[in-house]
């Protein structure tokens, strides 16, 4: 006799717990088919300003965390994606109609990912900072700092629906910066499910919050927020990232633009553009 | 005569040898500028210098279709090693006419000798040493094996310090392998005109620098929106830098802006009072106080805030203002009459705010723009004097009673460029450091540069690192490398 299935309810994901959109509004998910898959909460503009609350009030924990801290929770995600790989590659296939092979094929990239950023964050700050040999007797130093609260707008094509969002969010969580994601709105049960695996992998609340909805409603928002310090515009069409720039312009919000960096792949210059660097100058004597 | 008094001590401007007139610099040439020319005056006498041409849109059109043609069919062609040595000639020919530049620093933009002399020239010789040796070693650079160079640099820079500024920008554009067009500013373009003419000693290339004095609201925005520039550097206003960072959007192009500041320089009650009083003076009064990063919010310790401005008054009480030729002078003129009525009504607002004004009583030229060295106590957060980049010779104090208390104040505005922190304890300096949000700490001194040192800001003072790697990064791609 066959078990009627549980559904899941995908809700958003904020300062760590999983609330509704504050607007009741939801969407139907669906496979490439067009057949029912769940209904997805459609993050309001009220949603996107509670996320930014909650991540900007993660970032003193987060940031404050030694490296060493920062790089363990980063590689403990992947391993809890690692033993949830199946139910990953199950969801994939059904939202972007991969096959069981891609799909899994694309958790694994996106655990490796995650491995690969983890061991960066206490790498980073000797790679690219280091002591200025100034012309004077001054201990002069530079170290990369995370730059706050990066808002991004995760790929949104109808592929690599996981392995996009680590793609863009990983790197900025590496020097300590938190961050408001808003997921691929045509398939958001990877990421949503993501938002558990974030949820029960030490990460604090508020460092990772995952919206769901609408980018051309929501990014607007985020990129003339106040509070937000970078907008990465990677997921976003020719005209929502042009409309984002110029917005992003009146705080001199650091922009990454569509295309800039790859959607899938690891980069170092990735991690490079959420940071700030800081110059220290101490005077030296014997007095 | 007392001990503060001195004979005139006045450099001689007899090195100088200035066209009464200047054209644009563009591909390797002189040319007429198709806007109309305009007369650079000294700001400490308001006496003519010369006159310079305004560039037009078209003229930017000429410029940069000129660093392209260079860019494509020289510059990015040639080894490292040689565009190092154009460089490194350079800065030989910057150190062999050092002292002529002080002079026309001094005179086009009103600061003191003892500061061009001193500070901005040697500095501008070191930053294309510095750069000069980077040009044949890009792969240490940080992005990978193969980095590559951008293009068509457009650099606007401002009027502060108007040589080393232009020095900030060419030298690390050049090493990289780009040309460049910069547009000095309005005021202050004599040095940046004596700079084309050594490019011209050094056989730099035709169309490798080009150099355009205009209007920023004509040879700038042109520049900005130009569809052959690859990467624009910007230092100046907050306000310029919003509409650049919103002109460029949508586009390809790289962008650097060194933005505003309102820095705070924080003394502890355990600070070596004179040496901090030192570093107050040289925070705000360095070039009168035209610095982006200025340590213009004074916060200070309340058990020791009647100890340090009472010092900090007497100190100033010896301070020279006048002729910025003279040796001798510590406070010039004010660049312009447009930014001393800025300081003018922005100090008027702190009295009308309710803080208390000091200002150094002291005889004031009849010609030239001046203003005399200014501290407001009892300064409130909210006051705007406080709040607002004042870019003159006026000092906000604030106190604060804990290490909490006063890194909020200091990070509560919107810039992050510079902060100072006084105090003997080394544990306390490097905690407070790390939580202050600013791109450049002096600690136990302030308004230091070197060509090897990192220099930007946080938040709304802007993005992007000039000097050092850092500051070569900024002009280069890496290709495919991750």
């Amino acid at each position: 006799m066959s078990r009627l299935p549980v559904a899941k309810t995908y809700k958003l994901f904020i300062g760590g717990a999983f609330p509704r959109s504050e607007s009741g509004r939801v969407y139907d998910v669906t496979t490439p088919a067009g057949e029912f898959i769940a209904n997805a909460s459609k993050a309001s503009r009220k949603d996107a300003r509670d996320a930014v609350v909650a991540a900007r009030a993660a970032v003193a924990k987060w940031s404050g965390a030694t490296a060493y801290n920062r790089g363990q929770v980063l590689y403990r995600i992947a391993e809890m994606l690692e033993g949830r790989t199946a139910q990953f590659s199950d969801e994939i296939q059904k939202s972007t109609g991969a096959s069981a092979k891609d799909a899994s094929t694309e958790v694994h990239a996106a655990i490796d990912l995650l491995v690969w950023y983890a061991g960066w964050t206490d790498k980073y700050a000797q790679v690219v900072g280091g002591a200025n040999p100034v012309a004077g007797p001054f201990f002069n130093l530079s170290v990369p700092e995370p730059t706050g609260v990066v808002a991004v707008v995760g790929p949104q094509s109808g592929h690599n629906s996981l392995l996009g969002l680590v793609a863009t969010v990983a790197p900025a969580l590496v020097t300590g910066n938190t961050v408001v994601v808003i997921a691929s709105e045509g398939s958001p049960c990877a990421a949503m499910s993501f938002a558990e695996v974030v949820a029960t992998s030490d990460v604090p609340g508020g460092v990772v919050n995952i919206l769901t909805g609408s980018p051309t409603e929501i990014a607007p928002w985020l990129a003339s927020h106040q509070d937000i310090n970078a907008i990465d515009l990677t997921g976003a069409d020719t005209e929502l990232a042009l409309a984002c720039e110029r917005d992003a312009a009146e705080t001199l919000k650091r922009v990454v633009r569509p295309g800039q960096f790859s959607a899938t792949l690891g980069s170092v210059d990735r991690i490079g553009a959420f940071v700030e660097t800081k110059t220290v100058w101490h005077t030296k004597s014997l007095s | 005569m007392s001990f503060l008094e001195y004979a005139p001590a006045p450099e001689s401007t007899s090195i100088l040898n200035l066209s009464p007139s200047y054209g644009l610099f563009i591909n390797g040439e002189w040319v007429d500028g198709g806007d109309d020319s305009y007369t650079t005056i000294s700001p400490a006498t308001e006496k003519p210098i010369a006159e310079i041409a305004h560039a037009s849109a078209s003229d930017v059109d000429r410029a940069v279709s000129a660093a392209r043609r260079a860019y494509d069919t020289v510059w990015s062609r040639m080894s490292g090693a040689d565009r190092g040595k154009y460089l490194f000639r350079i800065a030989r020919l910057i150190q062999e006419r050092a002292r002529e530049l002080a002079v026309a620093e001094t005179l086009d933009n009103g600061k003191p000798i003892r500061e061009t002399r001193d500070v901005d020239v040697p500095l501008v010789a070191a930053w294309f040493f510095h750069y000069a040796g980077w040009a044949d070693k890009l792969e240490w650079a940080g992005l990978g094996a193969n980095p590559t160079s951008l293009g068509v640099a457009g650099q606007i820079i401002p009027w502060n310090f108007p040589l080393l500024m232009l020095a900030w920008k060419v030298a690390p554009a050049l090493a990289a392998g780009n040309t460049v067009v910069l547009k000095p500013a309005e005021t202050t373009p004599l040095t940046a005109l004596l700079f084309a003419e050594i490019c011209q000693q050094a056989g730099l290339p035709a169309g490798v620098v080009n150099i355009i004095p205009g209007r920023g609201s004509v040879a700038g925005a042109r520049l900005v929106e130009h569809p052959d520039v690859n990467k624009i550097a910007f230092t100046g206003s907050t306000a310029v830098g919003r509409q650049i960072a919103r002109t460029i959007a949508g586009t390809d192009k790289k962008l650097t802006l060194e933005l505003g500041g309102k820095g705070a320089n924080i003394v502890f009650d355990d600070a070596a009072v004179d040496e901090a009083v030192e570093g107050i003076v040289r925070g705000i009064f360095f070039n009168q106080g035209h610095v982006c990063c200025a340590g213009s919010r004074l916060l200070v310790q309340e058990n020791v805030h009647d100890e340090i401005v009472e010092k900090l008054t007497r100190r100033l009480s010896t301070l020279r203002l006048g002729d910025p030729l003279d040796k001798n002078t510590d406070i010039g003129a004010i660049n312009s009459k447009v930014q001393l009525d800025r300081i003018t009504a922005l100090v008027n607002t702190g009295e009308s705010e309710g803080a208390e004004r000091w200002t150094l009583d002291c005889p004031v030229p009849k010609a030239g723009f001046w203003f005399r060295p200014t501290v407001f106590t009892n300064v409130a957060t909210s006051n705007t004097i406080a709040r607002e980049e004042i870019f003159g010779p006026v000092l906000s104090v604030l106190t604060f009673r804990t290490a909490d208390e006063a890194i909020t104040k200091a990070n509560n505005t919107p810039y992050g460029l510079s902060a100072g922190i006084w105090t003997q304890n080394a544990s306390r300096m490097l905690r407070v450091a790390d939580e202050l949000r600013a791109g450049v700490i002096w600690a136990n001194t302030f308004n230091h540069f070197d060509p090897t040192s990192p220099f930007g800001g946080y938040k709304e003072s802007g993005y992007g690192r000039e000097g050092g790697r850092h500051g070569l990064t900024a002009y280069l791609s890496n290709g495919d490398a991750r």
